[in-house]
């Protein structure tokens, strides 16, 4: 177990049977906080480089997508829980998840690719 | 009053055309015998209960074969219809109004609502019993999925006779199919019946899914799995992934239609080369759904009867994988005309030839297996071998079409028709064909006549050649596709005349599977033993038909081709005997809400065709209503006593 | 209830959270989120149409005409904070703590038809401006993937308040668990994809 799960599973009280008895003392939900704040912050963020034009439109547009790709992977991590082992064969649903945003980027590159109708060669 | 009443008739109704006033009354005429002999019989109870509320997986898949065999009828008869219009030039048999109707319905059945069920019907039949379960995972939803797909059959068909059919094409591509120049409720009937059971696919697709990766006996890894297994499971894969893209589309040209939406119009902005675009995102993956379940079937059949196990195991399965992700990067060379320029296409067509590769291997596999294999002859082998080198053919061809520029030349050609008949004939029907004849005893413990059958076999075949390669040639004399009629002049009437003798041989192939089954269900051998072609997959260790509960005990899977491995200890003389005790069976309770609810989207789908939104809208909340009355079902299931199961394997003589 | 009795890859049977105790739950939970892969490739085609489309304004107003940076900067915070606070009612299923569970998912719908009101009124004001579906391409686009987003919370709140009575009448049981726990799937689902809408429709209409 890495660190950082081991961190989890002491604070957020998701890892076994003895948190539905409510013995567990910690009542603190770090883990959502946290994953709570980096949200904000991600968010505050992109909305104020775009209302004060930081830079550059193309670089802008490439961060504050990086930061929404970020925020995904918070919201997944921190509230959907996807490291979950409890999970029978676990990792069969990140396959699926990691193939549907394999053809999501696709989608949506491919198709603005498809539909500049061969403006890059001209 | 009366006028009002006439006009919205004569608008409501197709009026005017005697083949359409045949057909209502023999739709009539089968909908009162089909009452009178369900009344007279009184079998009202057994259908509802045994049939239209099961949540079996078996009796599911069996619906979806009846149903996928009479679209292939209905389709047939479009073609038969077509192929007679161009059997000479200027023929004046069909209209061209008429014509266009026939080959939009013609495609739209065909793919959708014959091949896409025919697949689902092997997928049901035979996986839960390949995988060694009890049923899919989620049996409800199966049994939704399955009256999505039935109404939304219902849907299409009906138009023929009220509203007026779809014309604009199977791929349906707007501005043709906008409101500005189909006006007609036909388009609408299209966008709806396809929204209806793209639903039921999706939810097939999970449900399979879900079923193979954790239904699977102890034992059964992945690699242990059958290859028709791992065929349906690369499918699901690109059902989940596609029939999204497909959702969107048919939205998409519905807002156009009723909303007044600017997504494919012309003016405002609208771009319809955008609806080709995200059509064929889903429709490239589509033919691979089709084809890959019988490319399970082939590698099934082939190890079978070739008494050998399969030849490069991994390396099918590696294919079918490679072949379900590339699937999804070849989508443009259906549009390569369109000039979406050298890059695009470029890319595109590297794509395409690259998915040929694994394709190409999978055939080897199969040559390989049967390469001295003590072969036996029998109908399922027969038309696997059939398959063979129409598949050549047909993928040769696939990679003359995938080179861009020469694109140019045999797009929308008659060339393209015979291409895509060739992969979806030789492909697909083929091989759900063998699957049939392969199953049919597992289904129904009957074997079918094998004379009859050869009879058909011959019939289908020789016919599909000698309809199809004539078309090759009249592409590259210039016929485009969606032609209602030609003249003289063209040098085209010869291959024309030709063609279509083979498509009435193909039209008595298929009177003779009619005739086939009919006959076995009288006179046919019956399957006792429960494997009658000596088997190598779990399904020919249950009796035929097998039990309700599939397996009364889970069996313990320790290698490939498991019954095989069991069948060959047996025959070294130790008998691996089931000495564990049956446990109680959980099984799903029959429910007749899938049914009212398919109904309740048929008559949203009718309302929304005539734009009746009053109805619509009632049949939306009997919808949410029917949904929210599961959600508080809790008592969904029963379990069987340890007493039923072996009372039932006693009747089968298994204890 | 699926004959899952003989899913023997099911580990810790018991000693998982609450909602995988029975199998038949687990499974559940799994095909959900294969549900939400296809959700995803959904909104993918919605959000490639809006990309190809978005700069086809014909004669009507363009993004920065119609988007208001304090409506949807408002949008999203709630959007944001349902998702947390329905993180928090998990996070109290989980402690067993069925009261705190059923608050923070009241909570939690009380934010998601806050959400649902501004965005409505959003669309009205535009409507009001002219700004309609059948304006332009753009606008067919914008309110499409806006609009399927904003369905999609609406169903959910619809969702999860039944969740909620089935958790009055029965409890928390395994089974309501799990219900409870998918629903709760779909709501973060919802909040990515909110996320891509305010960042590719919003923030880069601003930019434009
Ligand atoms: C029984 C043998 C069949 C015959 C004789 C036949 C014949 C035809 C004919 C004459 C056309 C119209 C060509 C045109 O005017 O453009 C056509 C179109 C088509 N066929 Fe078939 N067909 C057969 C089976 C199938 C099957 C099994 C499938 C699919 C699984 C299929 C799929 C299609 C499609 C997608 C089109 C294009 C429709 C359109 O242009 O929108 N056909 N077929
Ligand atoms: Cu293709």
């Amino acid at each position: 177990m890495t660190s950082i799960e081991h961190h989890l599973e002491e604070h957020s009280g998701r890892s076994n049977g003895l948190d539905s008895t409510g013995m567990d003392e910690k009542h603190t939900p770090w883990n959502h906080i946290i994953g709570f704040s980096i949200s904000l912050v991600l968010t505050v963020l992109a909305l104020w480089m775009v209302l004060h034009h930081i830079i550059h439109a193309a670089v802008l547009f490439g961060a504050i997508m990086a930061l929404a790709i970020l925020q995904a992977f918070v919201q997944l991590y921190f509230f959907m829980h996807i490291t979950e082992h409890h999970v029978p064969q676990w990792p069969f649903h990140v396959w699926m998840l990691t193939l549907g945003v394999t053809f999501t980027i696709l989608f949506v590159v491919a198709s603005i690719w498809i539909m500049s109708f061969g403006a890059e060669s001209y | 009053m009366l006028h009002n009443a006439e006009n919205f008739a004569s608008h409501f109704f197709v009026l005017g055309n005697p083949m359409i006033y045949g057909a209502d009354v023999s739709i009539l005429l089968v909908i009162f015998g089909i009452v009178f002999v369900l009344t007279y019989y009184k079998k009202w109870g057994w259908l509802w209960r045994e049939w239209l509320t099961t949540v079996d997986h078996k009796k599911i898949g069996i619906m979806y074969l009846i149903a996928a065999l009479l679209m292939l009828f209905r389709g047939g008869v479009d073609a038969i219809l077509m192929r007679t219009q161009l059997i000479m030039p200027n023929m004046s048999f069909l209209k061209a109004q008429h014509y266009n109707e026939i080959f939009t319905t013609h495609g739209t059945i065909m793919i959708l609502f014959m091949a896409m069920p025919f697949i689902f019907a092997m997928m049901n039949i035979v996986v839960p019993l390949q995988i060694g379960a009890r049923d899919v995972a989620f049996p409800y939803l199966n049994a939704i999925s399955f009256w999505l797909f039935f109404f939304a059959a219902m849907l299409l068909n009906i138009s023929f006779v009220i509203g007026g059919s779809p014309d604009a094409g199977w791929t349906s591509y707007p501005p043709l199919a906008g409101i500005t120049f189909d006006k007609g409720p036909g388009e609408n009937f299209y966008l709806l019946a396809l929204q209806i059971t793209g639903i039921g696919s999706m939810a097939t697709g999970i449900n399979f899914f879900v079923t193979i990766m954790k239904m699977r006996a102890p034992g059964m890894t992945l690699m242990r799995m059958p290859l028709f297994t791992w065929s349906v499971l690369a499918a699901s894969i690109i059902i989940i992934f596609a029939f999204p893209v497909l959702t969107v589309a048919l939205t998409l040209l519905l807002l156009d239609r009723l909303a007044g939406a600017h997504f494919f119009t012309i003016f405002d902005g609208g771009n319809p080369m955008m609806y080709v675009n995200l059509f064929w995102m889903w429709g490239h993956p589509e033919v691979y759904i089709v084809v890959l379940p019988a490319f399970g079937i082939f590698s099934e059949v082939v190890a079978t009867f070739s008494r050998k196990r399969t030849f490069g195991y991994a390396s099918m399965v590696a294919s079918m994988i490679a072949i379900a992700v590339i699937s999804f990067f070849t989508w443009v060379h259906h549009f390569f005309t369109m000039g979406a320029g050298p890059g695009v296409n470029s890319f595109f067509a590297v794509a395409t030839m690259i998915i040929a590769i694994p394709t190409g291997v999978k055939v080897f596999n199969w040559l390989f297996t049967m390469y001295q294999g003590r072969i036996k002859m029998h109908l399922p082998m027969l038309w696997a071998i059939a398959f063979i080198p129409n598949f050549a053919i047909g993928g040769a061809t696939g990679v003359m079409l995938s080179v861009a520029p020469a694109d140019y030349q045999y797009h929308n050609s008659y060339f393209l028709i015979a291409h895509f008949h060739q992969v979806l004939i030789g492909g697909t029907v083929f091989g759900m064909l063998a699957g049939m004849y392969y199953w049919w005893p597992k289904m129904f413990g009957i074997i079918l006549n094998e004379r009859l059958g050869r009879w058909a076999f011959w019939f289908f075949n020789i016919g599909f050649y000698v309809c199809f390669l004539p078309q090759y040639w009249l592409g590259w004399m210039g016929m485009t596709r969606r032609m209602y009629t030609y003249s003289t002049g063209m040098g085209w009437s010869l291959w024309n005349f030709i063609s279509t003798i083979g498509a009435y041989m193909m039209g008595i192939g298929f009177v003779f599977i009619v005739i086939e089954v009919g006959y076995s269900i009288l006179y046919g051998e019956r399957d006792l033993t429960g494997d009658p072609w000596d088997g190598r997959t779990l399904e020919w260790s249950l009796p035929s038909p097998a039990p309700h509960y599939n397996f009364a005990r889970i069996p313990e899977i320790a290698g490939r081709d498991a019954w095989w491995t069991i069948k060959e200890a047996r025959r070294k003389g130790d008998p691996v005997v089931e000495s564990k005790p049956f446990k109680p069976i959980h099984m799903p309770n029959d429910s007749g809400r899938p049914f009212v609810l398919s109904v309740l989207f048929f008559v949203f789908g009718f309302s929304m065709v005539f734009t009746w939104y009053p109805l619509a809208f009632v049949a939306f909340l009997g919808i949410l209503i029917s949904l929210i009355l599961r959600s508080f079902e809790y008592h969904t299931d029963h379990t069987l006593s340890v007493e039923e199961i072996r009372h039932t394997e006693e009747a089968y003589g298994r204890v | 209830m699926a004959m899952a009795d003989f899913l023997v890859k099911a580990p810790s049977a018991g000693r998982g959270p609450i909602e995988y105790t029975h199998e038949d739950d687990a499974l559940r939970i799994f095909g959900f989120w294969v549900f939400i892969a296809t959700d995803m490739v959904l909104f993918a085609s919605l959000f490639a149409t809006y990309a190809v489309l978005y700069r086809h304004v014909g004669h009507g107003p363009g993004p920065l005409q119609i988007f208001d940076v304090t409506g949807f900067a408002t949008e999203t915070f709630i959007l944001l904070t349902s998702s947390f606070t329905c993180g928090l009612s998990t996070y109290s299923m989980h402690r067993g703590q069925k009261g705190w569970m059923m608050a923070w998912m009241v909570v939690t719908i009380l934010l998601g038809i806050s959400f649902i009101s501004f965005e409505l009124s959003e669309f009205i004001t535009d409507v009001a401006q002219g700004a309609t579906l059948q304006t332009s391409a753009f606008l067919s686009a914008f309110f499409t993937l806006v609009g399927t987003h904003g369905a999609h919370v609406s169903l959910g709140i619809v969702w999860m308040t039944l969740i909620l009575i089935q958790l009055a009448i029965r409890d928390l049981t395994p089974t309501t668990a799990r219900k409870a726990f998918v629903v709760s799937l779909y709501w973060h689902f919802l909040d990515i994809v909110w996320i891509f809408i305010f960042t590719i429709v919003y923030l880069l209409g601003e930019m434009s």
